[in-house]
């Protein structure tokens, strides 16, 4: 518990700091100015996506080869984070896009390839509200987490694919435009803070899980005992709860 | 609404939204958790 708290605040004091170099240290992007500064909470918010779908992608690939619950669990976990992020890349997008493009939203090939993704995560979560045996959900939900995983590469390649789009080209990573150092330190910050804050809910969201199959698995032991004393048949004319247990 | 109080505030509000995702989860893992100790409880009894 003691460690769980330094971790908080030891994250709690990066995201500080991450914050204040975003907002007052680094400089002036040239052409959008100060609204620019989206980017050091936009962009990060994409990467930790990236890093959360991946490992529920490999959860599911792992659930159909190896059938362990924690795949499931780890599986379900992930999507619901990388939910959360997606619509935080979303929103962030669209607060970037208004002061910028004079528009909240528009049918460009990487917003709406990103719509699909988010929309098709929700709806992994959905079918996983919708099916109630435990087995038959893991492996249905596993198979449609991959199909949605497939369009992680489409929303990521989509400004090279389609370059005539809204969206800017990428000024990282072979990008045609070169950054600031300054920038690149500062959006490393951010990248990081966020990334691990992403890892630290996704770490208490499987928690939840383990301990909601642990009261599942508790309630049918529960379930199984009542049956057994019901069927057990009756002696001296009385059966109790207790002779479940002998 | 100046650029920054525009900036300050869109951060300050996705924040939030993760923050109290996480209480919410922090929340369900204590509810959970009672209900762990009251089945072993019944399961014991």
């Amino acid at each position: 518990m003691k460690a769980r708290i330094s971790i908080s605040i030891a994250l709690a004091l990066l995201v500080f700091c991450a914050g204040y170099a975003a907002l007052f240290i680094a400089p002036d992007e040239a052409t959008m100015h100060l609204i620019q500064r989206i980017f050091y909470f936009h962009v990060p918010l994409w990467t930790a996506m990236t890093v959360v779908l991946s490992i529920a992608c490999f959860s599911n690939i792992a659930w159909l080869v190896s059938r362990r619950p924690m795949w499931d669990l780890l599986g379900a976990s992930s999507a619901e984070v990388g939910v959360l992020c997606c619509t935080g890349g979303l929103i962030t997008g669209m607060l970037w896009g208004k002061p910028v493009w004079g528009i909240w939203w528009t049918w460009d090939p990487r917003l709406t390839s990103t719509f699909i993704l988010w929309l098709l995560y929700i709806s992994y979560l959905l079918l996983r509200e919708l099916i109630e045996d435990p087995h038959r959900r893991a492996t249905l939900s596993a198979v449609f987490g991959i199909f949605a995983y497939l369009d992680l590469p489409i929303v990521l390649l989509a400004t090279t694919l389609w370059p005539r789009g809204q969206h800017p080209q990428p000024v990282l990573f072979g990008g045609p435009k070169s950054i600031n150092h300054t920038m690149l330190s500062v959006f490393f910050l951010c990248m990081v803070s966020i990334v691990l804050v992403m890892i630290l809910i996704l770490a208490d969201r499987y928690r939840l899980e383990k301990l909601r199959f642990e009261a599942d698995e508790l309630r049918v032991e529960i379930e199984s005992r009542e049956m057994d004393a019901q069927s057990a048949p009756p002696t001296r004319g009385i059966v109790g709860r207790g002779m479940a247990h002998e | 609404m100046s650029d920054f109080q525009f900036l300050f505030t869109a951060w300050m509000v996705v924040w939030a939204v993760f923050f109290v995702y996480e209480v919410s989860v922090a929340k369900r893992i204590g509810h959970v958790r009672e209900e762990i100790e009251r089945l072993k409880q019944q399961l014991h009894d």
